[in-house]
């Protein structure tokens, strides 16, 4: 079983790292030095707070469009381009299997390509603040939050890809991101209204993906530390909502006809 | 022993905008594949022949009806370990090498990792790609996929290997190969299943064929049994064209080359024929039975409403 | 068939199981963050540059920030907060992404003026919300009305106030009276002959019988404002000369400073006292500012008081 599950984890890396997947690497890269070239010149007072804001937020944003591009494409591609028949038909791989392994797949890119990217981020910072300390081991917690982000837009755009065309997922994927980033001012919305509407907005509203806690970019730019507690909590949500994500795109999937 | 059984399978689809429409892809079908025999299973595109397979591997889900596949049941995904599968047109990763993209599929059919190797390349070998054994798929041709399909189709060392239209897309050369393959292991003692639209191919590996035709089963059996079963007329050669009258009233078709006429009849009239010959001064030069092809009796079954099965 | 039920009930438990989980951590989360202390360092942009980012899509981005001006002030002020840092710059975010969101100018005026813990406490800042308003929005009569209370009441400044309602009054539909309340702000600012105009064409212009005793009265009150005014200069001029007050108006008259004794609007006699000139019976002159007695002349300006006398006639 892992064994299985691990062969198809390694081949989806595999595909998107020849796929040139890395190859945002090198934009990452020329972003990185420029802005701490540039922010050097901008001022003294804020250099580093933009540089880390700039920073995390590529980090960020890169990830998720390659969790879109490449998660949506998962599942529906190898229906697509018959490359399913040779794993599924005739190999003894589960269904859930193969779900999980493209998943492991996908968040091993990401992570590899995030923990890259940091590598240069946190070169940028020490380059722009003149050393690093404790002050900086916030930007741990923003960066662990950021792959947590990644780990949940996988399971989202992977859920997509078991149903949908390619084109369709990726609007629903972005769409999704783009909603759960406002979950809390859903959750706001709801509670302004009354009676059934209130009760069936709520649940709408705690149902959506919560990016808004995950995301800790400007306050850890401030220095502020994150709480111990709220580390706790989103491991915790991250974990439990991708299972939920997961399971449903398995139940599909399991019940899907592989014309 | 028995390799597949197939007891009533059968597959409907729902079609049309509001899925209100009921297609069947394949209507009760009910088959048996013997242990280590060639099977074709033949039909025009779009008889069912994929979509059995596609039942039989676990694909598509049946609409009813059963099957067992070396003594297990469908949903036995274990029993995979045993079986090998060319699709039909296959694609693969083309990031991947055919070394790797055999390493990967081994893995997958948990060949243990000290044989692996030696596997791959001994599958490999057997297709001839042993020199492109690193070259990325996406620069490989379509014969060569061909060849990469069936190689990945056995390197787990399968008992039973099903073959969706193997020979298609390839030049003579590759067919030729091809046969020479599933022949080669069919001899090892593999059980051979494969679905075809060219008829040659499956006249001269098949122990046995079924017929296919709009999802339905139009007949089974022997290929030498089949084709006694169609075939029956003699051509019949003499001198002497004032036997022509004669003949043709006994329903022979004749075709005269100068003195020398053809005449093809069924073999049941060959002795009223010759004895009309010899009342007419015919001089007969030669007697043969015509070689009925199992174009013949596919044509004649698919025509048929009724399937004809012929147990031998 | 119920192998396969069993399966898709299993799998339906197990996802409405981890949904709930789900939502409970929800909860989990807003409450922790919700303790965040440096919530009000929260660094926000610039709101142009959330307009652009907002790729034309800034209404739906203004409702949004519009309900988190709501929530932040409701979850400040029920802690009984004394700063409201953030309010200030979400409804400049609020209300650049929607210019024309006029509750985020009415009410957040309201949440911004008002004094710890019951509002920010920021009636200059309130005054340039409502002024973006009026820019954004110069045909809304509320938001005039809006401004000239803030100027009137929290910054103390009637002249700006009486010109919010001054201007606000042009525009179409607006209230009758915050003409009425221009030209009371006015007086009380001493421009007493821009009060007297307004207040005569209040008097011209209307038939409300309300409307019209108040602006009768309204007009007595001025003109005993001039008289006071003038008279007190003469008073003034006349102790110059004869090196001390006069005692009467009788002395005064004599030397020919004045032809007869001065009467208010009501035919009463204008007191002299101590040099200082006084209405006789000052409850029959409810807005005077001038001609008070003496112990109540200590605040030249009307309070809150003021307000609810002007509403009530």
């Amino acid at each position: 079983m892992t064994g299985r599950l691990l062969a198809i984890a390694y081949n989806t890396f595999r595909e998107a790292v020849r796929d040139r997947v890395l190859y945002n690497l090198i934009l990452f890269a020329m972003l990185m030095v420029g802005a701490s070239l540039l922010v050097g010149q901008i001022s003294l007072e804020i250099n580093r707070i933009v540089l880390i804001n700039l920073g995390l937020t590529a980090i960020s944003l890169f990830g998720i469009v390659i969790a879109i591009l490449i998660g949506i494409g998962l599942v529906s591609k190898e229906i697509e381009k018959k490359t399913l028949y040779t794993v599924l038909a005739a190999r003894p791989v589960r269904r859930w299997e193969f779900i999980a392994g493209k998943f492991a797949g996908l968040v091993m890119t990401l992570t590899v390509n995030a923990l890259l990217m940091s590598v240069g981020f946190f070169a940028a910072v020490l380059y722009v603040s003149h050393g690093l300390g404790r002050v900086d081991l916030p930007l741990l917690t923003a960066i662990y939050f950021i792959l947590l982000e990644f780990v949940l837009i996988t399971a989202l755009a992977l859920l997509f890809s078991t149903f949908s065309t390619p084109i369709f997922s990726s609007i629903f994927a972005f769409a999704i991101f783009a909603v759960g980033t406002f979950s809390e001012d859903l959750r706001g919305f709801a509670q302004m209204a009354t009676g059934m509407t209130r009760w069936v907005m709520s649940g709408a509203a705690y149902l959506v993906p919560n990016f808004a806690a995950l995301n800790v970019i400007s306050r850890v730019a401030h220095d502020a530390p994150v709480e111990p507690r709220l580390i706790l909590l989103n491991t915790l949500y991250v974990v439990v909502y991708t299972g939920a994500v997961l399971t449903a795109s398995v139940w599909i999937f399991e019940r899907r006809n592989l014309k | 022993m028995i390799a597949i059984e197939i007891q009533g399978l059968e597959k409907s689809y729902k079609t049309g905008f509001f899925r209100n429409k009921l297609k069947q892809g394949l209507k009760p079908l009910t088959l048996t594949v013997t242990e280590g025999e060639v099977f074709g299973y033949l039909g025009p595109n779009g008889a069912g022949k994929t979509t059995t397979l596609k039942l039989l591997l676990g694909l598509v889900f049946p609409s009813g009806g059963s099957a067992k596949i070396l003594g297990r049941d469908l949903g036995d995904i274990d029993v995979k370990r045993q079986i090998g599968f060319l699709p039909e047109q296959p694609y693969f990763y083309d990031h991947l090498t055919p070394l790797e993209l055999l390493d990967y599929y081994a893995r997958l059919s948990g060949v243990e990792p000290r044989d692996r190797k030696r596997q791959i390349e001994k599958s490999l070998s057997r297709v001839g790609l042993t020199d492109s054994g690193k070259t990325q798929l996406r620069k490989f041709s379509k014969g060569m996929l061909q060849r990469v399909g069936i190689a990945q189709a056995i390197v787990h060392d399968p008992k039973l290997v099903l073959l969706d239209e193997p020979m298609s897309g390839l030049d003579p050369v590759g067919r030729r190969e091809v046969r020479d393959l599933v022949q080669e292991l069919n001899e090892e003692g593999k059980t051979i299943f494969f679905s075809t639209h060219i008829l040659s191919d499956a006249e001269t590996l098949c122990d046995r064929v079924a017929v296919l035709n709009k999802g339905e089963l139009k007949g089974v059996g022997v290929v030498a049994d089949l084709l006694r079963e169609v075939s029956g007329d003699v051509e019949v050669v003499w001198s002497g064209a004032q036997a022509i009258p004669v003949l043709s009233a006994l329903g022979a078709r004749c075709h005269a080359t100068g003195d020398v006429v053809r005449a093809v009849l069924p073999e049941r009239l060959l002795d009223t024929a010759v004895d009309a010959l010899r009342r007419n001064q015919g001089r007969l030069t030669s007697v043969t039975p015509v070689r009925a092809t199992l174009e013949d009796y596919f044509l004649a079954r698919i025509g048929d409403e009724n399937p004809k099965v012929v147990n031998a | 068939m119920s192998r396969d039920l069993r399966i898709q009930s299993c799998y339906a438990l197990l996802l409405t199981a981890l949904l709930a989980a789900s939502t409970v951590l929800v909860r989990q989360i807003d409450r922790a963050r919700a303790d965040e202390p440096l919530q009000e360092v929260l660094y926000i942009p610039s709101p142009k540059v959330v307009q652009r980012m907002s790729l034309g899509y800034s209404g739906l981005i203004a409702d949004i920030y519009w309900t988190r001006v709501v929530q932040y002030f409701g979850t400040k002020h029920k802690a009984q907060a004394k700063q409201y840092l953030l309010l200030e710059p979400l409804l400049e975010m609020t209300t650049t992404l929607d210019p024309q969101l006029l509750p985020a100018y009415e009410f957040g005026s309201v949440f911004l003026a008002q004094k710890p813990p019951e509002g920010a406490g920021s009636p200059q800042g309130a005054a340039r919300l409502v002024e973006k308003g009026i820019r954004e929005n110069p045909a809304s009569w509320r938001l005039y009305y809006d401004l000239g209370y803030i100027y009137w009441l929290e910054l103390k400044d009637p002249a700006k106030a009486a010109d919010a309602f001054e201007r606000g009054s042009h525009v179409a539909g607006a209230h009758p009276w915050m003409r009425v309340m221009a030209a009371a702000l006015t007086a009380h600012a001493g421009e007493t002959e821009t009060a007297t105009y307004m207040w005569t064409n209040i008097l011209n212009s209307t038939e409300d019988a309300n409307l019209r005793t108040n602006a009768v009265n309204r007009l007595r009150c001025l003109r005993v404002d001039s008289e006071v005014k003038i008279l007190q200069e003469r008073t003034e001029r006349y102790a110059k000369e004869a090196g001390r007050p006069p005692a009467n108006w009788a002395e005064m008259i004599s030397s020919g400073w004045l032809r007869r004794t001065p009467t208010d609007p009501k035919n009463n006699p204008y007191l002299l006292v101590n040099g200082r000139v006084q209405v006789s019976r000052p409850e029959l002159f409810p807005f005077i500012t001038r001609g008070l007695p003496a112990d109540r002349a200590a605040t030249d300006l009307p309070g809150a008081g003021g307000y609810a006398q002007t509403k009530a006639e």
